[in-house]
């Protein structure tokens, strides 16, 4: 689906005039990936708190990512660069020239004390004039439960509040995100701080990641199709979101297999055929939906999971009976943990394998006439948390988006009054597109991603509703 | 090194003071300056009718008039006129590699004594004739009767009196070299402090090498100056601070002060085997011992225009065996501040002497306490051509004077080039 039509007007010359004089939010039309494009197309400037551990592991990315890089005048990063092949500049606040940026980097690991914090003030007062439109800030710190001191834990809980606020400030369709990188996990980071310096991220702001400690990344993981070999079940694939996760994870190289139910079969072998893959037709709900995916994954194995069938029964409690409630509990929820079961139980998901779930804005922060809704996607938030750690040990992630506001049949249909201020009130004052869930899908999804999980990433445009 | 080749004296040099562009030396020609220059030198060492192997001189502009300069120079001065001459460009690496040219023709035997030089004036810069005007007199001259000749003068129009004027300016880049190199300061951090603080440093031994009388054996005075025109010490980082950027925008940081000013002058050295030098009771200040160009892309591959002595530099060091601590003066030629700060900032940076340079370690840092100690192009100013041979005479006198060491010269020019050298004392290198 292309921008909305407010988007567009504010966008023409004419309209953009008009939005400007009565104050209307101005959207910023969003980059967004095309394949075969830099990963960045930009310089990255990178900076580092003194005694940071990272500056190794964010220059082997971008000069894997054939990133153009700057960073400070800090010596570490200057080494990490040089070891890494990467020809980075340098960038100097003080030295003046008209340097533009795609994409800021900080490496806050080496903050240890909230005296220290002033770090970022340092190195984004200067820099954050210089960003670009549609740019990318990523902070990296330590997961404050993996640090050595009080101190630490409080400076490095502290970085949140930070980005959370700069995504709010810093507009132009810019987004800023904290990645907590456990100590271990320093050569896990790559597909992680791909995704967030690259338009994949594009309606992706305010978020908070944690990469762990997890299997080594393969080697010869080659970042264009880094799902090659892999084989990816979508649910709910025959149209909206389900239908661009797996177009995305088709592109990246899966071999795909759609479900969706029996009625909507025509639609989804149209989206099946289009990307070479093969077709289930099949209520999730229904009594063999368990048997009848682990039987056709037995053997062959499948490598993601990812569960996006959904539905909403809208109404307020005091309205509704218990089978309204009871189907959103079972489509968005129940059947889930039912198939990953069978799943699990017929050793079908392969190792090193892994489950997205799709939760929602409405699970994290509830929204009236949902509570049947954001009890489910609450759920999808308690089964990633519940499962991750059992999953981890036999080397499969478990982890979920949360979309907010994304245009799709299910949003255009909604009252108008409902629907524009879900669109307008994040930072990027527009509603997001499929394509962005799906890209976020893709970065849990990639084979890079093994230091990922239990994490719930909300693809929001950071809404101002929920924490 | 082959035994063939022999070692390469320096005797001693001449310049003339240089002057700011437009200023005393306005109406002195390039061929008037160099053989002031040359005269002075051929009076200091007694070269009256002496045939001299070769002498090989240039300018960066150039009259198109100006046709075997150096020869037509020779011809006029009091040298033998048996002794041949050439003209060599090489933007401001003109005056160095003149200098190598001859040392290497010294060094293979084929010549026992050379002279180097280089001349430039801004001041009587050559102008072309505006190129459309140009094509109708060529047309004019090819046309044989006069009717058909005046017909085509009926094309002139009043645009075409406006001559093309040259520009300091890179033609495939369309940038100056000033905003070139404001490029480089900012992708090297150089800030507007460290570059004022060179500059200062530059005027101040400059005016105190000409107090102790140190330039005198170096100089002829020339149209009534008898100093460097541009030379003004005792300047402080607050008043250089208040002058506002020149290049690189308003956010700039280089400035008319810590820029070297378009300049007219000349210079010229004298260079010799051992054995001409003993037989005509010379002395010899120092050797020439080694040298490199190098050159950059800077047109495709992003590299900084003036970055090609930090390329030129590690090749040269290599081949002589030598690091890039193991001297006791540095000259590198200042015709930026930030252009020196840059350099140094790439030989200290791992990513540069790595991804760049193909090395395992940094170049590393110099003792900045032994660079331009004598003042650099930012006092004296920098007539193009001429500066090489005012940085060989000087450090050869320098070495000299310490009886014993070894000194480095670096020279950034034009189009991406780099010009290095090594001198050694006569009385060795340590
Ligand atoms: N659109 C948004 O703004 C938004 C916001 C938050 C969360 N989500 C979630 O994203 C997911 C996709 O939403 P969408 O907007 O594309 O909706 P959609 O209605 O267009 O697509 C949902 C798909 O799931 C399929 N499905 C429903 N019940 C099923 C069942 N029992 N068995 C098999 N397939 C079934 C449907 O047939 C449909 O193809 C849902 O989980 C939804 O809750 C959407």
């Amino acid at each position: 689906m292309s921008q909305d039509l407010y988007t567009q007007i504010v966008n023409s010359p004419p309209g953009g005039f008009i939005a400007k004089r009565v104050g209307l939010p101005q959207p910023t039309t969003l980059d967004r990936y095309r394949p075969g494009q830099p990963l960045v197309s930009g310089t990255v400037l990178v900076g580092a708190a003194p005694g940071g551990r990272l500056a190794g592991a964010i220059a082997a990315t971008l000069a894997a990512a054939n990133a153009e890089v700057a960073t400070t005048l800090d010596a570490d990063l200057r080494s990490a660069a040089a070891d890494a092949g990467l020809d980075a500049s340098v960038f100097n606040p003080e030295a003046g020239g008209d340097r533009r940026f795609k994409a800021l980097v900080f490496d806050a690991t080496g903050i240890s004390d909230s005296t220290e914090l002033v770090e970022l003030q340092k190195f984004f007062h200067p820099s954050v004039r210089k960003v670009q439109s549609s740019g990318r800030v990523v902070v990296l710190g330590t997961p404050p439960e993996d640090t050595k001191t009080p101190r630490e834990h409080t400076a490095q809980r502290a970085l949140e509040g930070f980005t959370r606020s700069l995504g709010k400030e810093i507009g132009k369709g810019s987004t800023v995100q904290l990645v907590y990188v456990a100590p271990g996990a320093e050569d896990l980071i790559g597909s992680t701080l791909r995704f967030f310096v690259s338009p994949k991220s594009a309606y992706v702001s305010g978020q908070v990641a944690r990469v762990s400690a997890g299997l080594p990344v393969p080697a010869d993981i080659d970042w264009e199709k880094p799902l090659a070999g892999k084989t990816a079940l979508v649910t709910g694939a025959s149209r909206g979101i389900g239908e661009a996760i797996i177009e995305t994870l088709a592109r990246d190289g899966a071999n795909v297999v759609g479900l969706d139910i029996p009625q909507l079969g025509e639609d989804l072998k149209k989206v099946t055929d289009r990307l070479d893959g093969e077709a289930i037709e099949l209520d999730i709900t229904s009594d063999d939906a368990p048997k009848v995916i682990a039987d056709f994954f037995k053997g062959r194995g499948v490598d993601i999971v990812v569960h996006n069938a959904g539905v909403t029964r809208d109404r307020t409690l005091a309205k509704m009976p218990e089978d309204r409630w009871q189907s959103v509990l079972d489509i968005n929820l129940s059947s889930e943990e039912r198939i990953n079961d069978a799943l699990l139980k017929a050793k079908a998901i392969n190792a090193g394998g892994r489950i997205i779930g799709v939760s929602s804005m409405a699970g994290i922060a509830g929204n009236r006439g949902q509570t049947n809704y954001a009890t489910s996607k609450a759920g999808v938030i308690g089964m990633v948390q519940s499962m991750a750690p059992v999953l981890a040990k036999s080397d499969i992630t478990i982890n979920a988006v949360a979309p907010g506001f994304i245009e799709t049949q299910m949003t255009a249909a909604m009252p108008i009054a409902v629907r524009e201020p879900g669109r307008r009130l994040n930072s990027m004052n527009q509603g997001g597109l499929p394509i962005d869930v799906a890209e976020t899908i893709a970065w849990f999804a990639s084979s890079g991603s093994t230091g990922l999980t239990g994490n719930v990433v909300r693809v929001c445009g950071q809404m101002l509703l929920g924490a | 090194m082959t035994p063939s080749v022999r070692r390469v004296a320096v005797i001693g040099g001449n310049r003339i003071p240089f002057a700011r562009s437009n200023g005393p030396y306005a109406h002195a020609s390039n061929s008037d300056m160099l053989a002031a220059a040359l005269d002075g030198l051929i009076e200091r060492y007694n070269l009256q009718g002496e045939k001299i192997g070769e002498m090989a001189a240039g300018a960066v502009l150039k009259h198109p008039r100006d046709r075997d300069l150096t020869r037509e120079v020779v011809l006029g001065s009091k040298l033998a006129p048996e002794t041949p001459a050439f003209d060599v460009q090489q933007a401001c690496g003109t005056g160095l590699e003149a200098v190598i040219l001859i040392a290497n023709k010294i060094a293979l035997g084929q010549i026992d004594s050379g002279i180097a030089g280089g001349v430039d004036t801004t001041s009587d810069a050559p102008l072309a004739l505006n190129d459309d005007l140009r094509e109708i007199l060529l047309d004019a001259n090819r046309t044989p009767d006069t009717a058909g000749r005046l017909k085509l003068l009926t094309r002139l129009r009043p645009g075409m009196v406006v001559p093309a004027i040259p520009a300091n300016e890179e033609p495939r880049t369309g940038l100056s070299m000033g905003e070139h190199c404001a490029i480089m300061a900012s992708e090297w951090g150089i800030t507007r402090e460290a570059q004022d603080a060179l500059t200062i440093r530059s005027h101040d031994h400059l005016a105190a090498a000409y107090d102790r009388g140190w330039q005198d054996d170096l100089m002829t005075s020339y149209l009534g100056l008898e100093r460097d025109q541009n030379l003004r010490p005792g300047s402080t980082l607050e008043k250089l601070g208040k002058l506002k950027p020149v290049f690189g925008g308003p956010e700039g940081t280089m400035t008319a002060a810590n820029s070297t000013p378009l300049s007219d002058g000349a210079s010229t050295v004298l260079l010799a085997s051992e054995e001409w030098a003993k037989a005509r009771n010379l002395p010899i200040l120092a050797y020439i011992t080694e040298s490199q160009t190098a050159a950059v892309d800077f047109v495709h591959k992003r590299e900084g225009l003036l970055m090609a002595p930090a390329y030129a530099m590690p090749t040269m060091l290599d081949r002589a065996g030598l690091t890039l601590q193991d001297f006791d003066v540095y000259e590198i030629h200042e015709a930026f501040a930030a252009q020196v700060l840059c350099t140094l900032a790439a030989w200290e940076d791992p990513v540069f002497c790595k991804e760049r340079l193909g090395r395992d370690k940094p170049l590393g840092s110099i003792d900045t306490e032994k660079m331009n100690i004598n003042g650099g192009s930012l006092a004296a100013g920098h007539p193009f051509a001429a500066t090489g041979g005012r940085i060989v005479a000087g450090l050869a006198k320098e070495l000299s004077d310490r009886g014993s060491g070894r000194g480095v010269i670096s020279i950034c020019a034009a189009a991406g080039q780099g010009v290095v050298a090594i001198l050694e004392s006569a009385g060795g290198a340590k």
